[in-house]
C-alpha cells in the first residue's frame, strides 16, 4: 500500500491517514476470497484473466471501470456480463471521459474492445484515449496534482475540530497499483503503439448504413438490429460465449456504445413523446443483456437521457440495465456560479447497483457525491458544504444555499424523494 | 423463504393456500426479495413450480435459492421446477432463424401481438402427470417480472389477458397459485404500466407492496412492506385488511418490524 507523500508540513500525519483509510476500505471484513486489493494471487479458483478479480461479496468476476473511485462505489467493480449505463451530462463532456476510461482500461489489460458509435469513427475515439499513469510516473503526477489543488492549510494538523481529520476521503490516491484499475491522465493521449497492438472492433453506424436495407419483419430499428448482429458475431466468432472451446487464453470483451438512444442511431424517442418504435431501445437492451449474460463481456453505454421525451422510457431502461450512474454537470446551469458547488464540476448519482447472486448489494454510505476534473485526474468526492467564513450569519446567498442543498435529496440513490415528513 | 414473512402472512409450507393470485409490487425500491421468498416457499411446499424468469439468469436465482435453503438445479432435474430463462432465450429467439415456435417468439415479431405461446408453455408445464410416483401438490406459476413484458413491446392488455388465462388454467382448473411481480413507477408517467398494475390489483387476492422510504435512503431500514388482503374471509386480517411493516434485508433473511421499531432506533 503506497502511502501518498503529500507536500507541505504535515506530511506525516495526513499521509498516514490516507494510507490507513485506503487500507480500511479494502480489508474491513471479508468472508471469503482473496484480498480485495487486487493482487491476483488468490484468483486461482476462478480463471485468472488479466484485469479481473472476483468480487468479495458474490464471487462474480469483476472488471474495473477504469476509474478506481467509481469501482469502489459500485462494490468493487463492474461484474462481467452486466451493463453499466451512464446517463450523460448535458454537453456530454464528462460522460465521454468515463467512456474513454473504460476503454483505456481494456487496452491496458489486453482486453478485446468493441466500440460502437453513431457520431464519431471508433478509430478516432481510440486515438483520444487518455494515457495511463503507470507505476513509475503515476505517483509523481498524482502528488503534483494533489499539491496543486490542496490549499496549504488543509495539511495543517487540526486543533479544534480535530475529528474531521479522521474522516475518510472518498478518493485520495491509488488504492492499489496492481493490475486492477488504473488512473489515467486526461491531458495526455494513450501511446499509439499500445493502441496498435490491441485488438478492437469498430461499429460506425453511418458506414454500416450503406449496406442493403433488407426489410426483415423485426420490431427493432435498423441501427439497433445491425449493432446486435455485429456484437453477436464478434462474441460468437472470437469465442467469448465459451461454447466455442478454444485453446488460447480466455479474455474479456469490453463493449462500449456511445450515445445510445440519440437520433443519430435512427431512434425517435428523443423527438416525440409518443413514437412508433418506443420499444426498440428497451428491446435492444434486453437482447444485449441476454448476450452479455452468456459471454465473458462487460458493456458500458452512455445515453442522453435528458433528451428522451417520454420519462417512462427512462424508468424502463433503468430497470433493464444493471448498474446506472447519472452525471449532472454544472456547466450551463445556475449551480455553476453557486458558492455551494464552487469546488466541483458536477454531481454524480449512483442510481442503481445490481443485486447479483445476492439479496443485498454493496451500497456506500455516502449518497451525495460530486466529481471534479482536475488538470489530469477525474476524481469523485464526497460533497460537503464549504465553511461559512463570514462573521455574521447573514450571508447573502444563505437562503439559496439552503434551497439548493434541499435539491440534493433526490440524489439519494434509488430511494428517492426528499419529502418533508419523517418515517421514524 | 423468510420465516418472518410467513408469520406475517400466516402461512407455512405445510398449509399453503390454493387458488390465489398474489401480486408483488415494488415502488422506488427493489422487490426481488419477495420473488426469492415465494420461489423457495413453494419449492419447499412441494409444489410444482413454473418460473418465468425474465429479468435475471438461472445461476442468480440458484445461488440465492441456495442461501434460502433450496436447490434449483435439483428441483429442475427431478421435474419439480420448470424454468424459462428469458435472457437466454431472447438471444436464441432473436438470432436463430425462424424455426420451431418458442414461448417468447413475440420478440421476433414486428408487432408483438399476444402471449398465447407463453400461455401454452405454462399450461403444458403445469399439466398434471399421471405417472403416479412424483405427485406434487398444487401447481404454481411465478413471473419475474411482468413489467419487462411491456418493455418488450407488448401492450398492457395483452399482459392482462395472459394473466387472466393463467388464472383460469392454474388457479381455477388446477387449484394452483400465481405469484407475479410488477414495478410501480409511482409518478404516473408510464401509462401502460399503470393500466397493468391497476388491472392486476383488481384481480389479485393478496397484494404485497414494497416501497422505498419516502424520506430517502437509510442503512438500517431498507423499505416498507404493505400487505393488503383482498379476501374478507381472512380471519387474522384487521378491519381494513392492510398492514404496514418496515423491513431490513440481510444476507440470508429479511427482518420485519413495526413502523419506527427498527433496532437501530430503539
Amino acid at each position: 500500500m503506497a502511502a501518498v507523500a503529500t507536500c507541505g508540513t504535515g506530511a506525516g500525519s495526513t499521509g498516514s491517514v490516507v494510507a490507513t483509510t485506503s487500507e480500511n476500505n479494502v480489508t474491513s471484513f471479508q468472508r471469503k476470497g482473496p484480498r480485495a486489493s487486487g493482487t491476483d494471487s488468490g484468483c486461482s479458483r476462478l480463471v485468472s484473466i488479466a484485469g479481473t478479480r472476483p468480487s468479495v461479496r458474490n464471487g462474480q468476476l469483476l472488471v474495473s471501470t477504469g476509474l478506481p473511485a467509481l469501482d469502489q462505489l459500485l462494490g468493487g467493480g463492474l461484474a462481467v456480463g452486466t451493463v453499466l449505463l451512464i446517463e450523460e451530462d448535458k454537453y456530454n463532456i464528462y460522460s465521454s471521459l468515463l467512456f474513454k476510461y473504460f476503454l483505456a482500461e481494456g487496452i491496458i489489460n489486453g482486453h478485446t474492445l468493441l466500440v460502437a458509435s453513431a457520431k464519431e469513427d471508433p478509430a478516432d475515439i481510440l486515438q483520444e484515449l487518455p494515457a495511463p499513469l503507470l507505476d513509475d510516473n503515476y505517483k509523481k503526477d498524482l502528488d503534483e496534482d494533489i499539491c496543486n489543488h490542496q490549499t496549504p492549510d488543509s495539511n495543517i494538523k487540526m486543533k479544534i475540530a480535530w475529528r474531521y481529520q479522521l474522516l475518510p476521503k472518498m478518493e485520495s490516491g491509488p488504492v492499489s497499483s496492481s493490475r486492477f484499475g488504473h488512473y489515467y491522465d486526461a491531458s495526455k493521449r494513450m501511446p499509439r503503439e499500445l493502441i496498435e497492438t490491441s485488438k478492437w472492433h469498430g461499429f460506425f453506424f453511418p458506414e454500416k448504413l450503406s449496406s442493403t436495407l433488407n426489410k426483415e419483419p423485426c420490431s427493432l430499428t435498423h441501427g439497433y438490429r445491425r449493432l446486435l448482429q455485429f456484437i453477436q458475431k464478434v462474441i460468437y466468432e472470437e469465442g467469448f460465449d465459451g461454447s466455442n472451446p478454444q485453446k488460447k487464453q480466455k479474455n474479456i470483451l469490453r463493449i462500449g456504445i456511445q450515445n445510445l438512444g440519440s437520433p443519430l442511431w435512427g431512434d425517435d424517442i428523443c423527438c416525440t413523446e409518443n413514437c412508433d418504435n418506443s420499444h426498440s431501445l428497451t428491446k435492444f437492451l434486453y437482447v444485449l443483456r441476454g448476450l452479455l449474460r452468456t459471454s465473458l463481456s462487460a458493456c458500458i453505454i452512455t445515453m442522453p437521457t435528458h433528451l428522451i421525451q417520454n420519462k417512462a422510457i427512462i424508468a424502463r431502461v433503468t430497470n433493464l440495465s444493471d448498474t446506472v450512474v447519472g452525471l449532472e454537470s454544472f456547466i450551463g446551469s445556475e449551480r455553476e456560479t453557486n458558492p455551494l458547488y464552487k469546488d466541483y464540476h458536477g454531481l454524480i448519482h449512483i442510481r442503481q447497483i445490481p443485486r447479483l447472486n445476492n439479496l443485498i448489494y454493496d451500497v456506500s454510505d455516502v449518497k451525495d457525491l460530486a466529481f471534479k476534473l482536475k488538470r489530469k485526474l477525474f476524481t469523485i468526492e464526497r460533497l460537503h458544504l464549504p465553511p461559512d467564513l463570514s462573521d455574521t450569519v447573514s450571508r447573502s446567498s444563505k437562503q439559496d444555499l439552503a434551497e439548493s442543498s434541499k435539491l440534493l435529496g433526490p440524489g439519494c440513490g434509488m430511494m428517492a424523494g426528499g419529502k418533508q415528513h419523517l418515517d421514524f | 423463504m423468510f420465516p418472518e414473512l410467513n408469520n406475517l402472512l400466516n402461512i407455512t409450507p405445510d398449509r399453503a393456500e390454493q387458488g390465489k393470485l398474489t401480486l408483488l409490487c415494488d415502488a422506488k425500491t427493489d422487490g426481488s426479495f419477495l420473488v426469492h421468498h415465494f420461489l423457495s416457499f413453494y419449492l419447499k411446499a412441494n409444489c410444482k413450480v413454473c418460473f418465468v424468469a425474465l429479468i435475471q439468469s438461472f445461476s442468480h436465482y440458484n445461488i440465492v435459492g441456495q442461501k434460502l435453503g433450496v436447490s434449483l438445479t435439483a428441483a429442475r432435474e427431478c421435474g419439480q421446477l420448470v424454468f424459462l430463462e428469458g435472457l437466454k432465450s431472447s438471444v436464441d429467439v432473436f438470432f436463430r432463424a425462424q424455426a420451431e415456435p418458442h414461448p417468447l417468439q413475440f420478440l421476433r415479431e414486428a408487432d408483438a401481438g399476444n402471449l398465447q405461446p407463453l400461455y401454452e408453455f405454462v399450461r403444458e408445464a403445469l399439466k398434471p402427470v399421471d405417472d403416479g410416483q412424483a405427485a406434487w401438490r398444487c401447481p404454481v406459476l411465478l413471473v419475474d417480472d411482468l413489467s419487462v413484458l411491456l418493455s418488450l413491446g407488448l401492450g398492457a392488455v395483452a399482459v392482462l389477458d395472459f394473466i387472466h388465462y393463467c388464472r383460469v388454467a392454474v388457479c381455477w382448473e388446477r387449484k394452483g397459485n400465481i405469484v407475479a411481480l410488477a414495478h410501480d413507477s409511482g409518478d404516473g408517467e408510464d401509462k401502460e404500466n399503470d393500466i397493468l398494475l391497476n388491472g392486476l390489483s383488481h384481480q389479485s387476492h393478496l397484494i404485497l407492496r414494497a416501497e422505498g422510504l419516502a424520506t430517502g435512503f437509510c442503512r438500517d431500514v431498507h423499505g416498507q412492506l404493505r400487505i393488503l388482503w383482498r379476501t374478507p374471509s381472512q380471519p387474522t386480517a384487521q378491519r381494513d385488511g392492510s398492514l404496514t411493516y418496515q423491513y431490513k434485508i440481510q444476507d440470508k433473511s429479511v427482518s420485519f418490524f413495526a413502523k419506527g421499531m427498527s433496532p437501530a432506533v430503539l
